[in-house]
C-alpha cells in the first residue's frame, strides 16, 4: 500500500519537475511561437489565395442602364457580391483593359446583355447576367400573353425546395478540407516536437549522469513514466494553444467559418488522438534514445521513428485532400504507427466509418502497453551504459 | 539486529572482466570506512551495487540483517564517481527535488536544503542554475544532494576529489558529525593521508578483492617501525656497524633506519651525537600510504 503511494508519489515528482523545466525552457517558448505563426500563416494564406477580393465590378454603360436594378437584386439572391459602376462606353472599356472592371455591360436590350470583358468572363458574373436576360426575356412572354411579370416574379420568388437529407453527406467541403489540413500540421508538428523533448530529456539526464543518483531511489519504470508524463502534459497544453490560436485565426481572416460542433468534434479528436500518439511515440522516442550519451547522437538514433511519424503525414498531406476517402490511407489509418498521424486528420475530413474509429483506437490502445514493456526494457538495459552508443541487440538482452 | 551495512560476498562480471570476486565487509553504525584501491580495483563497481545502480551476479548486501532494497535506498546518501546533477536547474530547486524523491515532505525539504547549503557554503547560489557554478562548488551541491535527505547511511565514491582545502576540511567535519550521529559512513579516496586521519576503518581492494582491512594502527602494526635521524655532519656510514639496524637513505645529513629485534636505541643515539648534533631523533610508523605501495605493488601506483 505504502509502496504503491510512493510509485505514484514519485511520477508526479518527476512529472512535475519535466513541467516546470519545461515551461522555463526557451527552446519550447520558440517552437511553441513558431508553431502559432505557421499556423496563423497557413489561415492568411488561404485567405489570400481563395480568389483575394470576393466581389465583382460590373461597369453599366447607359444603354444599358434598365438592368442595373435587376443585376444587383439578382446577385443578392445569388449571394455574389457585385458592384455596378455608371460609366460612357469609351471610359468603360479602357477600364475592362486594365483590370478594374471585369465586365462592362453596352446592349441596350435586356434579354440579350452584351458584355465587355478584358479575356473571359467570370463564372459567377457569367450565372448573375444569364439570370437577369432570361428574366427579362420571360417579362416579356408574359406581357405578351397578357399576364402582369410582377406577379409571376413574385410566384418565382416565393418558389423553393425543401431538402431532406436521409444520410449524412459524405462529401467533403473546402471547410472540411482547411480543418483537415490544419489538423495534421498540428498533430505532426506536436508529435515531433514533443516526441523529441522527451528523447532529448532521456539523453540530457544520461550526459549530465544525473540518472545515476535518480536510479539510486527511483526505478528506471518510473523515471520513464513521469518524464513521458509530464512532458505530454505541456504537449497537451501547448497544442491546445496552438489549435486555440489557429481558429480564432481561421475565424478572424474568414479562412475558417463552421459550425461550432464540426469544429468543435474536430478537436476533441484531436485531444484525443494527440494523447494516444504522442503516449506512443514519446515511448518509442525514449527506448531509442537511451541508446546515446550525447546530444548530438540523438539525431541519428531517433531516425528511424521519426521517419514513421514523417511517413505518415506527408501521406496525409499529399492523398487525403485530393482523394478524401483513399481507401489506401484509410487501410494505414488503422494501423497503430500511422494512425496518430492519419486518423484525426480523416476525422476532421468527416469520411470515417465508425467502425474504423474504433478499430484504429482500438488497436493504438492495445499498442501502447506493449510499447511500455519494450520501451522500459530497452531504457533499463541501456540507460547506465554511458560512453559508446548501445546496440539495440545489447540493450534487449542483457538484464 | 546489529545496526551494521553488511557486503556479503559480492561478485560481479562484465564480460570477460571480473570487476568484483567474493568481496565482503562491514560498516558500522557510527563508523567512518575508508576503501582504498587502485583504479579498476572494484571499489566504484561495490558502491553502485549497494545502491542497486548494478545488480551483483552473486552475493547480498543487508542493512540491519535484511538485505537492502529500494526503500532502503532511499535512505542512503549516495555520491556517485561520476557526479552529476541537471545543469539547467537551480541549486535550491535542485536539492529539492532530490530530497522528495528521497521521501521527505516539500517543506521538511526545503528546510533541509537552507540547512545544508549554509553549511557546505553554497547558500548564495541557491537560485543559480548547476551549470553557472565552479567545479569546486557543483562538488559541494553534489555533497549537498547526498545529505539533504538527512539519510541514515552515507556512501560517497572519491567525495574529495576536485575540492579545495577549505572545502576538504568542512567535509571531513561533515562526515565525522555524521558518523557521530550514528550514521555509518563508507567512502573510497586516493588521499590516503586524509583516509588515515579521517576513517576508523580501512578497507584496501585489488582486483575486485578485500585485501586486508582493518583500523589504521592494525594495518600499520603490520609494517616494520622506522627511525629517522637527523644529524647534519654525520657522514655517509655512520650508522652501518651498529647492531640490529637497516640504513634505507641517507641525504642531507637525514637517515632512515629500521631497527631488528637486537637493535638499542640508546645505542644508535649515541653514534649520532657522536658525530655531531642531532637536531632529530624520531620513531615512525609507516604511514597508509607506505603500506598502500607495499600491498598493491609499484607497478599499481595510485593515480
Amino acid at each position: 500500500m505504502s509502496a504503491e503511494t510512493s510509485n505514484d508519489r514519485a511520477i508526479m515528482l518527476i512529472a512535475r519537475r519535466e513541467i516546470s523545466t519545461r515551461l522555463r525552457s526557451k527552446a519550447f517558448r520558440v517552437a511553441t511561437l513558431i508553431s502559432i505563426l505557421i499556423l496563423v500563416g497557413i489561415a492568411l494564406v488561404s485567405k489570400i489565395s481563395s480568389g483575394g477580393p470576393s466581389y465583382q465590378d460590373v461597369g453599366v454603360t447607359p444603354a444599358a442602364a434598365s438592368t442595373t436594378d435587376r443585376l444587383t437584386a439578382v446577385a443578392r439572391a445569388l449571394h455574389i457580391d457585385l458592384r455596378v459602376h455608371d460609366v460612357g462606353e469609351a471610359a468603360g472599356r479602357a477600364r475592362v483593359r486594365d483590370g478594374e472592371l471585369d465586365g462592362l455591360l453596352v446592349g441596350d436590350d435586356p434579354a440579350a446583355i452584351d458584355v465587355v470583358v478584358q479575356t473571359g468572363l467570370d463564372d459567377d458574373l457569367r450565372s448573375v447576367l444569364q439570370l437577369v436576360a432570361q428574366r427579362a426575356a420571360l417579362d416579356r412572354q408574359v406581357s405578351a400573353l397578357g399576364g402582369d411579370p410582377a406577379t409571376v416574379s413574385a410566384a418565382v420568388a416565393g418558389a423553393r425546395v425543401r431538402v431532406t437529407p436521409l444520410e449524412r453527406p459524405t462529401e467533403t467541403d473546402g471547410q472540411q478540407l482547411a480543418l483537415g489540413i490544419i489538423t495534421s500540421v498540428l498533430i505532426y508538428m506536436s508529435l515531433l516536437i514533443n516526441g523529441q523533448a522527451v528523447a532529448q530529456g532521456v539523453v540530457e539526464e544520461k550526459t549530465s549522469r544525473v540518472v545515476e543518483i535518480l536510479l539510486a531511489t527511483v526505478r528506471p519504470r518510473q523515471l520513464l513514466i513521469g518524464k513521458v508524463l509530464g512532458l505530454g502534459t505541456v504537449g497537451l497544453i501547448q497544442m491546445a494553444a496552438i489549435a486555440l490560436c489557429g481558429i480564432v485565426a481561421g475565424t478572424a481572416t474568414g479562412a475558417l467559418h463552421m459550425h461550432a460542433s464540426a469544429t468543435a468534434g474536430t478537436v476533441v479528436w484531436l485531444i484525443i488522438w494527440f494523447l494516444l500518439g504522442y503516449t506512443a511515440y514519446s515511448l518509442a522516442f525514449a527506448g531509442v534514445a537511451s541508446l546515446v550519451s550525447r546530444q548530438e547522437d540523438v539525431a541519428a538514433v531517433v531516425t528511424p521513428v521519426l521517419m514513421l511519424l514523417i511517413v505518415g503525414y506527408v501521406i496525409g498531406v499529399s492523398i487525403l485532400p485530393s482523394t478524401p476517402d483513399s481507401g489506401f490511407v484509410a487501410a494505414l489509418s488503422l494501423i497503430p504507427i500511422f494512425a496518430p498521424t492519419l486518423m484525426p486528420v480523416r476525422l476532421a475530413l468527416g469520411v470515417v466509418p465508425a467502425w474504423q474509429a474504433v478499430v484504429s483506437l482500438g488497436g493504438i490502445v492495445v499498442a501502447i502497453p506493449l510499447l511500455l514493456w519494450l520501451s522500459a526494457r530497452i531504457y533499463q538495459n541501456a540507460v547506465l551504459h554511458s560512453g559508446a552508443r548501445v546496440r539495440l541487440r545489447d540493450a534487449w538482452r542483457t538484464g | 539486529m546489529a545496526r551494521q551495512l553488511e557486503i556479503d560476498r559480492l561478485s560481479k562480471r562484465f564480460g570477460e572482466i571480473t570487476a568484483l570476486e567474493d568481496i565482503t565487509f562491514q560498516v558500522s553504525a557510527g563508523e567512518i570506512f575508508g576503501l582504498v584501491g587502485s583504479n579498476g580495483a572494484g571499489k566504484t563497481t561495490a558502491m553502485r551495487i549497494v545502491l542497486g545502480v548494478i545488480a551483483a551476479d552473486a552475493g547480498e548486501v543487508r542493512w540491519e540483517g535484511t538485505p537492502v532494497r529500494l526503500d532502503t535506498r532511499r535512505r542512503i546518501g549516495y555520491m556517485p564517481e561520476e557526479r552529476g546533477l541537471y545543469p539547467r536547474m537551480r541549486v535550491a530547486e535542485q536539492l529539492e527535488y532530490l530530497a522528495c524523491l528521497h521521501g521527505m515532505t516539500a517543506s521538511a525539504a526545503h528546510a533541509s536544503v537552507d540547512a545544508w547549503t549554509e553549511r557546505l557554503g553554497v547558500a548564495d547560489r541557491r537560485d543559480d542554475d548547476v551549470i553557472k557554478l565552479s567545479l569546486g562548488n557543483q562538488q559541494r551541491v553534489q555533497l549537498a544532494a547526498a545529505l539533504v535527505h538527512d539519510p541514515e547511511i552515507l556512501v560517497l565514491d572519491e567525495p574529495f576529489s576536485g575540492l579545495d582545502p577549505v572545502a576538504v576540511d568542512v567535509m571531513s567535519a561533515v562526515l565525522r558529525d555524521k558518523a557521530g550521529t550514528g550514521v555509518p559512513v563508507v567512502f573510497s579516496s586516493h588521499q590516503l593521508d586524509l583516509v588515515e586521519r579521517l576513517c576508523d576503518r580501512v578497507g584496501i581492494v585489488r582486483h575486485g578483492r578485500m585485501i586486508t582491512a582493518g583500523t589504521v594502527d592494525d594495518l600499520r602494526a603490520g609494517g616494520r617501525e622506522e627511525l629517522i635521524v637527523h644529524a647534519p655532519q654525520a657522514a655517509p656510514g655512520w650508522a652501518d656497524r651498529l647492531p640490529g639496524v637497516t640504513v634505507h637513505d641517507h641525504s642531507d645529513g637525514r637517515t632512515r633506519l629500521t631497527l631488528g629485534e637486537d637493535a638499542d636505541d640508546q645505542l644508535i643515539l649515541r653514534a649520532a651525537l657522536a658525530t655531531g648534533p642531532v637536531h632529530e631523533f624520531a620513531r615512525r610508523r609507516p604511514s597508509l600510504t607506505e603500506l598502500f605501495r607495499h600491498i598493491v605493488g609499484p607497478r599499481e601506483e595510485i593515480s
